[in-house]
């Protein structure tokens, strides 16, 4: 075992010997021999400079990489121990929630079902009362209820970009996922989005798991609890955020921590 | 300096052909409708009598008009699904891989078939599977046209939504997917709605392609002058009909044969035009 | 919360989703297969009965009469003589429609290129678009009473060169104008810096650099109308002899075709003269798609 890699009892989610190619002929990977604990109803930060692997990793906890035939994913992820490549896609997908880096909601869809969507794609039929319920709770959750309940019925796509990242939020854990993923959710948005972002994020671990992508060190800091530093595939050092952040053990990590490269 | 403006001069003088062109089209239709239409008025529309004998002349195109409509829309039917499931196959569950762009130029050698070698296919090997199905003696008509019409409109309508259908973006598919919608699903939650519009303008143009065709509807319609009255019925197309009796004609029966051409270049007009609006308005 | 967390199941649908994603993944497959094989289907089909005719004098002889194919069908021999009457009708058409169409149609394209978001080019643009779907016998019929009715008093290989350039005028006002559209704007201006009229910058810069685009549009174009039968059957009519003569009847291999349908004694030539048809078509299709992968590689 890396003495640099703590180790959490009990995780939420146990990623074994994970590796990733894009291509399933070469041999050159994008996620080397990965192996991390995640805590439950924490935020866990990856950080890392830019093609190392960040993205590739996270994809694999929802197994998006499936949707690419030439991506070859090896290794073993365990959610509240439970081997996920053995699970259902839909079973999985419905546990464990994404949001990606540039907002997304779907452009055909009203703001109400956006939201809902989770329900709407899975054909699950749920009562117009429990409905509202749940789509007034999620916005709320995200703090956009009071911006958008006049406009419930029109399209996501006429929100600003932070209230478009934080509908997504909401159509992810409309569905109550047990882990959200959060792949550089920020990039896009200016610094009031963010902070409204950040907020949201530290609010929602009470309830949720949540391990987020990340470019900015002090967003990690503000907000993440356990942190990851990975390096050109592999994953460097992994521990509580602000022992990385003051007592890094990797030189690499360090480096990276003190703006030397990135 | 001043061979420049002569050759801005030159550039815009040939863009007066195409006012030309599509002038002198409209006005040289028109003018040789003229009698046909002063003699029979709306009657020539509305009328189903066809009798170019002479004395007892009278020409009423409706036959031809619900010839050519029923054809086409049939073909319309029986392309839809046909095209939507190719374009599905090139630009959604086999994009870029080898099979896509296997499918993809065999839709392209399908638009490269000339029409009467459509219409020699259609004789020689469609017409008598119709009739060993059983579905109809002499296997011409209505329902073999469409048949054939459906199979030549098939890669305009592929080629265009196929094209659509690529282009809705990836990261919403994935949102769908994150949110564990099944690919059935995501094809329509996500990439129908985002691609109708353009799929409905794909659907119209190749309409718009049926409505005109000759060679091979004139091959196996039964060129019938009667208003069909069933899947299994013969008829007649406008195309067919300026086709089948243009050689013999003269006088008013030339003016008739105008007049249906009119007629077919003002639907065909309508429907393009429909069809390009909604292309525009997409990009 | 996590009370409700568990409240969602989705194992009761789960099933019941992925088989009906599935049946769909292969219903997909199967039309799609469906789709493409009329192709299949029609090539061979040609090659198979087309084949037995084709030889040297398929391609030297002109069209035998009647009563030759009669003859030779009752001994059951293949039937005398070829097609070389509608091989050269066919160059002479498309010759002729090319003198026409290529050039104008350049320069339109040139025309739109330079006038990007005028009125009256979006006005040109639209007519030319809409000339596109103007279905051929309409052509045929214009060309009928514009040439053969006007110009040549009579059925004319010109009026029918009329109704294919008409046809490919779109065409090629569109690829030229896409063409142009590709070359980077950089290499205009660096001819005009340079104090170079402009219609040579058009000829010595724009025209060669835009050539494979140039030339996939025309032969994409000629392979459009080299099976076109309806515009023809109006205005050239069809000739048994070679004839190169602009203002006399012209011969076609589609009228060929046309013409053996509708003889019961020559009916056995329809597939050699489509299969040489179709051949040339393709031949065509598949040099322009070489040159245009070629560009962009
Ligand atoms: N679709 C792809 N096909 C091939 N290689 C890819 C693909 N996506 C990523 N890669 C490669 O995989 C490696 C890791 O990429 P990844 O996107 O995971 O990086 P990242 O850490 O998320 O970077 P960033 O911070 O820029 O988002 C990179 O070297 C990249 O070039
Ligand atoms: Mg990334």
């Amino acid at each position: 075992m890396n003495k640099n890699i703590d180790v959490i009892e009990n995780p939420v989610l146990k990623v074994e010997d994970l590796c990733i190619a894009y291509n399933k002929s070469d041999s050159k990977y994008a996620v080397k021999n990965v192996n991390v604990t995640v805590k439950k109803n924490s935020i866990t930060a990856i950080m890392g400079p830019s093609g190392c692997g960040k993205s590739t990793m996270l994809r694999a906890i929802n197994r998006m990489h499936e949707l690419y035939p030439d991506i070859k994913t090896e290794g073993k992820i365990y959610l509240n121990g439970e081997n996920i490549m053995k699970m259902d896609t839909i079973q999985l997908r419905r546990k464990i929630g994404m949001v990606f880096q540039r907002p997304n909601p779907f452009p055909t869809m009203s703001i109400y079902d956006n939201v809902i969507a989770g329900y709407k794609l899975n054909g699950i039929r749920i009562k117009k009362s429990e409905r509202d319920d749940i789509v007034e709770r999620s916005l709320t959750n995200v703090a956009l209820w009071d911006e958008v309940k006049d406009s419930l019925h029109k399209k996501g796509t006429f929100l600003s970009g932070g209230q478009q990242q934080r509908l997504c939020i909401a159509r992810s854990i409309a569905f109550q996922p047990d882990v959200i993923l959060l792949d550089e959710p920020t990039s896009a948005l200016d610094p009031i989005a963010t902070s409204k972002v950040e907020d949201l994020l530290v609010e929602l671990q009470k309830d949720y798991t949540i391990v987020l992508v990340t470019h900015n060190m002090s967003q990690a800091a503000r907000i993440s609890e356990y942190s990851m530093f990975m390096y050109l595939g592999d994953l460097v050092e992994y521990g509580k955020t602000d022992m990385m952040f003051t007592n890094p053990r990797n030189k690499k990590t360090e480096e990276y921590l003190t703006g030397k490269f990135g | 300096m001043k061979s420049d403006t002569i050759t801005k001069y030159v550039l815009l003088f040939s863009s007066f052909i195409i006012l030309l062109v599509s002038g002198g089209m409209i006005f040289s239709l028109l003018g040789d409708a003229v009698p046909v239409f002063e003699k029979f008025g709306w009657r020539f529309i509305t009328s189903t009598d066809w009798n170019p004998t002479e004395g007892r002349e009278s020409y009423g195109a409706l036959p031809f008009i619900v010839g050519t409509l029923s054809t086409s829309i049939l073909a319309l039917l029986i392309c839809l699904p046909m095209a939507f499931s190719t374009s599905l196959f090139i630009a959604e569950y086999f994009k870029k891989s080898a099979f896509s762009s296997i499918i993809s130029s065999m839709v392209d050698l399908l638009a490269g078939v000339p029409s009467i070698v459509y219409g020699l296919w259609g004789f020689y090997t469609l017409r008598p599977f119709i009739v060993s199905l059983g579905l109809d003696p002499q296997g011409y008509g209505i329902f073999t046209s469409g048949l054939i019409l459906a199979i030549m409109i098939i890669p305009y309508a592929t080629s265009l939504s196929s094209e659509i259908i690529a282009m809705v973006p990836n990261e919403l598919k994935e949102a769908a997917y994150a949110l564990g919608a099944t690919r059935m699903e995501v094809i329509f939650n996500v990439i129908l709605p985002g691609a109708r519009s353009g799929i409905i303008a794909s659907f119209i143009l190749a309409f718009g392609r049926a409505l005109g065709e000759t060679m091979a509807v004139t091959m196996l319609i039964g060129n019938a002058n009667i208003i069909p009255t069933g899947l299994f019925s013969t008829g007649n197309s406008m195309a067919s009909v300026i086709a089948n009796q243009f050689g013999e004609a003269d006088g008013l029966k030339m003016s008739a044969l105008i007049a249906i051409g009119l007629l077919l270049f003002v639907i065909t007009g309508v429907v393009n035009f429909v069809g390009k609006f909604i292309i525009k308005k997409l990009s | 919360m996590s009370t409700e967390k568990s409240s969602i199941d989705l194992t009761k649908n789960n099933t019941y989703r992925s088989v009906k994603d599935k049946v769909f993944l292969w219903t997909v497959i199967v039309i799609s297969i469906i789709t493409i094989s009329p192709i299949v289907m029609i090539i061979g089909k040609l090659v198979w009965k087309g084949f037995r005719q084709i030889n040297f004098s398929f391609f030297t002889a002109v069209t035998p009469s009647t009563f030759e194919a009669m003859t030779a069908v009752a001994n059951g021999e293949i039937i005398p003589g070829g097609i070389v009457n509608g091989i050269t009708g066919t160059l002479l058409l498309v010759l002729m429609a090319s003198l026409i169409a290529i050039p104008v149609g350049i320069i339109i394209g040139l025309f739109l290129y330079e006038n990007p978001g005028k009125r009256y080019a979006d006005l040109i643009r639209n007519l030319s678009d809409i000339l596109q779907g103007v279905p051929s016998i309409v052509l045929g019929l214009i060309a009928y009473l514009w040439v053969v009715k006007n110009i040549t008093q009579g059925y004319s290989a010109l009026a029918g060169s009329v109704a294919l350039a008409i046809m490919m005028l779109p065409l090629i006002i569109r690829s030229t104008e896409e063409t142009m559209k590709m070359i980077p704007g950089t290499l205009k201006e660096a001819g005009l810096a340079l104090g170079v009229p402009y219609y040579k910058v058009i000829i010595k810069v724009l025209i060669p650099s835009g050539i494979s685009g140039l030339s996939t549009g025309v032969l994409l174009a000629i392979s459009r109308i080299l099976g076109e039968t309806a515009p023809l059957m109006l205005t050239t009519l069809g000739n048994p002899m070679i004839n190169w003569d602009v203002t006399a009847p012209t011969s076609a291999v589609p009228l060929l075709i046309w013409d053996f349908y509708n003889d019961p004694n020559m009916v056995d030539l329809i597939w050699s003269s489509s299969l040489f048809l179709m051949g040339f078509v393709l031949t065509l299709n598949i040099i322009s798609k070489r040159i245009s992968a070629k560009s962009k590689a």
